[in-house]
């Protein structure tokens, strides 16, 4: 990359001082705006947590365990939020890794020729390119007539387990849980596929020389030395499944009501936000701002755990 | 798939006596592994073509010339178009566009270009960081700084919060493109007495230019779908937009909005919506596919 430091040496002489100070002017310009990035994240932090301070100071750590939202009465609580995210994360989480894992697996494999894999891989990306509304209005005609029908049979027959006790009245955490985790496939597919890739040929080489088969291989050799990577790519989905919001909101059924099933209605911060921002006032827009400011934290430390162990897995083999 | 007992390596399935033993116990579970990978496969990209095909057929009769000149009809009444929301996109976006890009292109010049060693790190993290946050808060951050301020929703409260999440994209992109652009030829450019300034906008900017299309094309493209940040920063409108200072509605919005009322004309219309977002998201998406193949070095 261009050192400036030498080039203004070498060209002191036939410069003139205009167009030196533009030189250094330009480098400075990029310099505040790439510095201007890292401002942005912080900018965020302060700006949320400066307008959530109202809120902070009158609920304080307590609202993270209080479990009523009240806009009347002014009380607020972020517990079923908190605890909708959770969850509807987790049955993200367990929809997408065997899934978004497995297909790793067969797309950094062999199996099919390279440009039959190529042309998959970029449709496993196109996943990623639908917008969340669509997927949420999707949800609502196809996803949740499905969900309701498994969800009757589950209810009618397991009914005796807290998690299928209620019956499904449509909107729901399960379906919610189902279009986040076809959300967060493609991030685990391609994050799990590129360092199963990036491993260095020889240790394949090796485990076939001793005799190993292509799955004795992948399960002891390969997935163990890309393990971090996919590890890092699971949370990367996490951060994702956790800030979604419009495929969430249209499919949760935003019921502030702590339940144990997941048939029944709940909400997630994003989709609360969602819901009630545009026509908050006073101190409810401060509670609003809290719960974002719970989802910033959350999320920032799922993605920064995330980049750190992605950066260390290309650090190591790059 | 069937034949993937083939699978083994020469050298490894070839025990004792030289041949292949298909149906030992090693030999059913790799078939069974390949198997089960495969379904993971099929299974993953189930819900590609089901959206696509469900939007496409549910969408498509609402293409009319109506769809992009009208308004939204009031609840209950039928016919009307979308041509507000697209308008109002096209405003938002274009505000995105005009901060992130010149934004984003600069501050990856600085990654590439002058940075050394540390603050290029942390700027690399941080930008990364940046693109895991959620949109909705990106929203929330922009009704904080700009609608609390500007008292009320406006294009510029939407496009500042759409900026925030093209700007990560923009920059990374940016930034590989630059470093693919071989050092030799700002060595060229240096060498025959060009500055700095000129040897970034005049060689080094210009070679890398196809492959930071792409990746504006495909921010800009991804921020147009977007809706979090925008329900409570641009909010909505049924009326044609008004200014850049008052509420303005957009497609993605528009999609929401009418995802749940109970009245036809508007559910077709939330359709036709989803299918024009769709449609742009994939073309700009494949498109970019096709010009990254072509490389100026």
């Amino acid at each position: 990359m261009i050192s400036n430091t030498k080039s203004a040496q070498s060209e002191s002489r036939s410069r003139s001082g205009a167009e030196k100070s533009l030189d250094q002017g330009f480098i400075w310009l990029t310099r505040i705006l790439g510095i201007g990035v890292g401002v942005i994240l912080l900018a965020i932090a302060l700006t949320v947590g400066y307008r959530a301070l109202p809120a902070i100071q009158q609920y304080g750590l307590g609202f993270l365990f209080g479990s009523s939202w009240n806009p009347v009465k002014e009380e607020y609580g972020a517990l079923p939020m908190i605890y909708g995210t959770i969850v509807s994360s987790a049955i993200a989480l367990l929809i997408a890794v065997p899934l978004g894992v497995g297909t790793a697996i067969f797309l950094s494999e062999d199996f099919l020729p390279l440009p039959v894999r190529t042309a998959l891989v970029f449709l496993v990306e196109l996943l990623a390119a639908i917008p969340s509304v669509v997927y949420g209005l999707w949800g609502i005609a196809v996803l949740i007539p499905i969900i309701s029908t498994v969800g009757k049979f589950l209810n009618s027959n397991f009914g005796w387990l807290p998690i299928f006790s209620t019956p499904p009245v449509g909107p729901g955490m399960l379906p919610a849980g189902v279009i986040l985790g076809i959300m967060t496939l493609p991030i685990i597919t391609a994050i799990s596929r590129d360092s199963l890739a990036s491993l260095p040929p020889d240790l394949r080489q090796a485990s076939l020389g001793l005799g190993a088969t292509r799955w004795t291989t992948i399960f002891r050799v390969l997935v163990p030395a890309a393990f971090s990577g996919i590890v890092g790519g699971i949370m990367l989905g996490l951060g994702r499944a956790m800030g979604e919001t419009m495929a969430a909101t249209l499919l949760i059924g935003n019921s502030n009501q702590l339940s144990a099933s997941v048939l029944a209605p709940a909400n997630t911060i994003a989709s609360l936000m969602a819901n009630q921002f545009a026509e908050a006032s006073g101190l409810q827009v401060a509670a609003l701002m809290y719960t974002g400011l719970i989802l910033f934290i959350l999320t920032l430390i799922v993605n920064i755990l995330a980049e750190w162990i992605v950066s260390q897995v290309r650090a190591k083999y790059n | 798939m069937s034949n993937s007992v083939s699978d083994e390596n020469p050298l490894v399935s070839k025990t004792g006596s030289l041949k292949k033993v298909k149906n030992s116990q090693q030999a059913l579970f790799s078939l069974g592994m390949t198997v089960v990978a495969g379904a993971a496969l099929a299974i993953t990209l189930l819900p590609l073509f089901a959206v696509l095909s469900y939007v496409t057929v549910q969408g498509f009769n609402r293409l009319n010339l109506d769809l992009f000149t009208k308004l939204p009809p009031p609840p209950g009444l039928s016919g009307g178009g979308i041509a507000n929301a697209i308008v109002g996109t096209l405003m938002t976006v274009g505000i995105a566009s005009l901060i992130a890009v010149p934004f984003g292109v600069l501050a990856a010049v600085y990654l590439s270009e002058f940075s050394k060693g540390q603050i290029a790190r942390w700027v690399r993290f941080a930008t990364n960081v940046l693109s895991g946050v959620p949109s909705i808060i990106a929203g929330v951050f922009a009704y904080g700084l700009f609608v609390v301020n500007m008292g009320g929703f406006s294009a510029i409260a939407g496009g500042a919060a759409l900026a925030v999440l093209m700007l990560p994209t923009i920059v990374r992109t940016t930034d590989e493109a630059l470093q693919i652009v071989p050092q030799d030829i700002r060595w060229a450019s240096v060498g025959v007495g060009a500055s700095n300034y000129q040897t970034v906008l005049q060689v080094v900017l210009p070679a890398a230019i196809p492959a930071i299309l792409t990746g504006v094309t495909l921010a800009i493209a991804r921020a147009a779908g977007e809706t979090a940040p925008l329900i409570f920063t641009a909010l909505n409108s049924p009326f044609w937009p008004a200014g850049f200072d008052k509420p303005t509605p957009s497609l993605s919005v528009l999609v929401y909005n009418f995802a749940t009322v109970p009245f036809k004309a508007q559910k077709e219309l939330a359709w036709a919506a989803s299918l024009i977002l769709v449609f742009m998201v994939l073309l700009t998406s494949i498109l970019s596919r096709w010009a990254t193949h072509k490389k100026v070095y």
